[in-house]
């Protein structure tokens, strides 16, 4: 990877003396899925907040787009932000708003974008995660899997570079984890650059570009899915007892 | 009770000078109204800010308009502020004092609000590429306004009998009407019948409208946060404790 879009150096993040990521190395190309799987626990959901600065790091160097924003002051992380969609494990919709103005606040109200044509977008990113006709319906009028699309919507409306999924599916319906995953699948085979936190090793070995494993705030081994779910040698200890634990 | 009794208390009612105290009443309490949420979300959100002097401010202010009694801020304000040039009349001094004193109930209503909604919510505003303020204006605020509307209502009745207060200062409001007029024919029971009748009429009012409101807010958006109250409830004045928003 000559160029990539986003790499994170050594990121060192405590809360307390409870030490949460322990000198984590990543990097994400253009146009990659990057899935990142482990134990919970293992600072897996810490790291992306902490990769679009919602969370401040303690030492390590994030550079995104060829510039180092670990520091960014508050105001410049917003416009940071900005270019890093991000979906969260409970969806977080806006309450108060119908799936349209969810997916077209940020636009207006960040980019300044006219109502009319935020709306209008809104619908295509509706149509594109296969919910043309919920635009008027509110959160608690849809079902989990509905919802997380609708915020993976949102998430796109603002244009990002980068995608960051925490972990999507765990607080859905088993019947409704196929929809959200189908979505994402269709994302990343389009080319949308991804990070991926996930317990769907089945997502990982379709989806996914390489896997990373993590544990104990660390990132142990990083292969591409065919080597990652190997049963050869290549598979380090940790990551083998990890892997034969979901299987049963 | 004299034969002409509901007699008099029809010809209090539809007189110029009741209407008129009645419509002081309302318009002191609306006036009040207004500048106690303006200063208690000001308050509010003062005690969210990182810079710990604004919080000190707030805490103070807290500390001193819920820590003496109304009258006396009433009072204080009418016979001290002169004194320093600053010479205002009745009924300025009236929404003043009330405004003020208002403000500090309505800076904890107001922060219970914003506390109700969920901090996956400002979360995910911050994840849009959003400014702190634009979280609290386009995401915090507009939840937690449907949530502390039932309190509000309180505070807003609450602040109909509160006006009553402002007699002792000589604003021309209902029950100094009322009291005025019954001192010169010592006819007690038809003037401040009248009097209430009037209080009655502004607080059904104002409950009608609440409940309308929250009817269009429920229809629109749902969000379980306004938590239904029966009518009993309503009567007795309970406050409803903000339903949660995720």
């Amino acid at each position: 990877m000559s160029d990539p879009l986003l790499s994170a150096r050594g990121i060192r993040k405590s809360y307390g003396a409870l030490e949460v990521l322990r000198g984590v190395d990543l990097a994400v190309g253009r146009g990659e899925c990057l899935c990142v799987v482990g134990p919970s626990g293992s600072g897996k959901s810490t790291l992306l907040r902490c990769l679009n600065l919602l969370e401040p790091i303690q030492a390590g160097a994030i550079l995104f787009e060829g510039e180092d924003i670990a520091q960014a002051q508050r105001s410049r992380a917003a416009g940071i932000r900005r270019r890093i969609g991000m979906v969260f494990q409970n969806f977080e919709l806006f309450q108060h708003l119908s799936a349209r103005e969810n997916i077209a606040l940020a636009p207006i109200r960040v980019k300044g974008e006219p109502r009319a044509l935020a709306m209008e977008r809104a619908q295509h990113l509706l149509a594109k995660v296969h919910l043309p006709d919920k635009g008027d319906a509110f959160p608690d009028e849809l079902s989990g899997g509905q919802q997380q699309r609708v915020a993976i919507a949102r998430a796109l409306a603002m244009e990002p570079a980068l995608m960051l999924y925490d972990e999507p599916t765990s607080a859905l319906d088993p019947e409704t984890v196929g929809e959200v995953l189908q979505v994402m699948q269709e994302l990343a085979e389009e080319g949308t650059t991804s990070v991926v936190v996930t317990h769907e090793m089945g997502f990982a070995r379709r989806a996914a570009t390489r896997v990373i494993f993590m544990d104990d705030g660390v990132a142990v081994h990083e292969a591409p899915p065919e080597r990652f779910f190997a049963r050869d040698a290549s598979v380090p200890e940790r990551l083998a007892r990890f892997l034969g634990r979901l299987e049963h | 009770m004299p034969f002409d009794s509901p007699e008099l208390i029809l010809r209090y009612l539809s007189s110029a000078r009741f209407f008129d105290a009645a419509l002081m009443t309302m318009l002191i309490s609306l006036c009040s109204l207004a500048g106690g949420m303006l200063a208690g979300l000001a308050v509010a959100l003062a005690q969210e800010a990182r810079f710990a002097p604004l919080r000190g401010l707030a805490i103070g202010y807290l500390w001193l308009f819920r820590g003496t009694p109304v009258l006396f801020q009433l009072i204080f304000v009418f016979n001290v502020l002169p004194a320093f040039g600053v010479v205002l009349s009745g009924f300025a001094c009236a929404v003043l004092a009330l405004s003020l004193n208002e403000g500090a109930y309505m800076a904890e209503i107001m922060r219970s609000g914003i506390g109700a909604v969920g901090r996956g919510q400002r979360m995910a505003a911050r994840a849009l590429g959003m400014q702190e303020w634009q979280v609290m204006r386009w995401v915090v605020l507009p939840q937690a306004l449907r949530i502390i509307i039932p309190p509000i209502g309180n505070q807003f009745i609450g602040m109909l009998k509160l006006s009553a207060l402002v007699s002792v200062i000589a604003v021309e409001e209902l029950l100094l009407v009322a009291n005025q007029t019954a001192s010169s024919n010592f006819r007690y029971l038809e003037a401040l019948t009248a009097a209430g009748i009037y209080y009655l009429g502004m607080t059904t009012v104002f409950m009608v409208l609440q409940a309308l409101l929250e009817r269009a807010l429920r229809r629109r958006g749902r969000a379980a946060a306004i938590r239904k109250l029966s009518f009993t409830q309503r009567m007795l004045g309970a406050t409803a404790d903000a339903g949660r928003v995720r």
